[in-house]
C-alpha cells in the first residue's frame, strides 16, 4: 500500500524563493463584449514580457481566432510558424509577411457557454532596439470533442521597442464578456 | 502600471518514498493562474506512462483534452472527451533505460474563476519512452473555483525524490 501524500498549499510559509523578476504589469478582464484589448505604455524596463489569457469570440461558429500586433504595427511585417493538433492530425503550417504576430484559436459563441480558449505567450528581450523581436506561445481550445492545440514561434521584423500590444478577434468579432487578458514583465 | 511581483511559490513537494498520488489542497483563491512544474518517473514497469490530474477530487467524465506529440520520428494528435480525469503529461517508467524523470509544465488558467471552464496548457517530455515531447490543452466542464489539484501515475507510483511545485500567478 503506498502512501497517497497531501499538502495543503495555503499553509507554507518561509523558505520561498526570491519572487521578484516577474511582475503584473497590467490585467484586463471583460465586463461587456469588447473588439480589442490594449495594452499601453509598456516600460522597457524587463527582458521578456509574458502574455496570458483566456479568450472567448461572438463569432457565429464554434471557432474564432485571436491576434496580437505591436505597436498599432498592421503592416505585413510579421510572420509565424506552428505545430498543431486538432485530435487526430499534428501538422505544421507557415504564414509569411501577414499583419498579426499571433494567431490562435479560441472557443467562439456556437460553442458550449463557458468554454474560452487560453494562451500563453513569451516575447523574447522586446525592448532591444537592435533585434527583431521573437514570440513563442503555447495554446489550445479543447470543447470535448473538438478544438486544437498549438506551439507557436513568431516574429516582428521590427527593431523599435515594443511599447503596446493589441488583442484583436481575426474577423473583426468581439471578445466576450470574462475574457481575460493579462500582461507580465520577466527581469533578466 | 506595474502591479508587482508574483509568480509565488505555494507548496513543493519532494517524495521521500514512493507514492501512488500526490494532493495540493486548500488552494487560495488569490491568484489568476496556477502553474504546476514537476519532475516525476513512475515505478511502472511497462514502457511509457502518463500521469493525471483531478480537480477538487472531482472524477465524473467532464474533462476533456486534445493532445500533440512527437517521438522522434512522426508528430500525432489524439483526443479524449468526456473522460474522468486530465491527462495532462507523460512519465519515464522503470523499464528506462536510465533513470531520468520527465518535465511537466501546466499552466492553469484561470483556475479561482467561478464564471468559465477551466483550461489547461500542458508542455511535458519523457526522454526515452514512445511520446519524447508532448503539448496538451484539458478542459474541466466547471464552473467552480480550483481549490485542490490531485495529481497520479496511470499505472504504478511516483517513485521517490519526484518533485512537485505549485506556483501562484497573481492578477494586476
Amino acid at each position: 500500500m503506498c502512501p497517497m501524500l497531501g499538502i495543503m498549499a495555503s499553509s507554507i510559509s518561509g523558505s520561498k524563493i526570491s519572487t521578484s523578476s516577474y511582475d503584473s504589469i497590467a490585467t484586463t478582464t471583460l465586463s461587456t463584449a469588447t473588439a480589442s484589448v490594449t495594452f499601453s505604455s509598456i516600460p522597457a524596463t524587463y527582458t521578456h514580457l509574458q502574455l496570458r489569457f483566456i479568450a472567448r469570440s461572438s463569432r457565429t461558429a464554434t471557432q474564432g481566432y485571436i491576434v496580437t500586433r505591436f505597436n498599432g504595427d498592421s503592416g505585413t511585417n510579421y510572420s509565424m510558424h506552428t505545430v498543431e493538433g486538432d485530435g487526430a492530425t499534428a501538422s505544421s503550417n507557415a504564414y509569411s509577411t501577414v499583419s498579426y504576430g499571433s494567431l490562435y484559436e479560441i472557443s467562439a459563441a456556437s460553442s458550449t457557454a463557458s468554454i474560452f480558449g487560453a494562451g500563453v505567450v513569451d516575447i523574447l528581450d522586446y525592448a532591444n532596439t537592435n533585434k527583431y523581436k521573437t514570440l513563442r506561445a503555447s495554446q489550445g481550445d479543447d470543447k470535448n470533442g473538438s478544438g486544437r492545440v498549438y506551439l507557436t514561434s513568431g516574429l516582428w521584423q521590427n527593431t523599435a521597442a515594443i511599447t503596446s500590444i493589441v488583442f484583436t478577434e481575426y474577423n473583426g468579432f468581439n471578445f466576450e464578456q470574462y475574457s481575460s487578458f493579462a500582461l507580465y514583465g520577466i527581469k533578466g | 502600471m506595474a502591479a508587482g511581483s508574483t509568480y509565488t511559490p505555494l507548496a513543493t513537494n519532494t517524495l521521500g518514498s514512493a507514492a501512488a498520488s500526490l494532493t495540493f489542497s486548500s488552494i487560495a483563491g488569490t491568484y489568476t493562474d496556477l502553474v504546476l512544474v514537476m519532475s516525476a518517473r513512475t515505478d511502472n514497469t511497462g514502457a511509457a506512462a502518463t500521469y493525471c490530474i483531478r480537480y477538487n477530487s472531482d472524477s465524473s467524465a467532464i474533462y476533456s483534452l486534445t493532445a500533440l506529440e512527437g517521438n522522434g520520428t512522426a508528430a500525432t494528435s489524439e483526443r479524449y472527451t468526456a473522460v474522468s480525469y486530465a491527462e495532462s503529461g507523460r512519465l519515464n517508467t522503470s523499464s528506462s533505460s536510465n533513470t531520468t524523470p520527465n518535465l511537466s509544465i501546466v499552466n492553469i488558467m484561470n483556475y479561482a474563476n467561478t464564471t468559465t471552464y477551466k483550461t489547461a496548457l500542458t508542455r511535458s517530455s519523457a526522454s526515452n519512452e514512445t511520446y519524447a515531447v508532448y503539448a496538451e490543452v484539458t478542459l474541466w466542464r466547471s464552473t467552480a473555483a480550483i481549490s485542490s489539484l490531485l495529481i497520479y501515475p496511470t499505472s504504478g507510483n511516483f517513485v521517490a525524490g519526484s518533485i512537485f511545485t505549485l506556483y501562484g500567478i497573481a492578477a494586476a
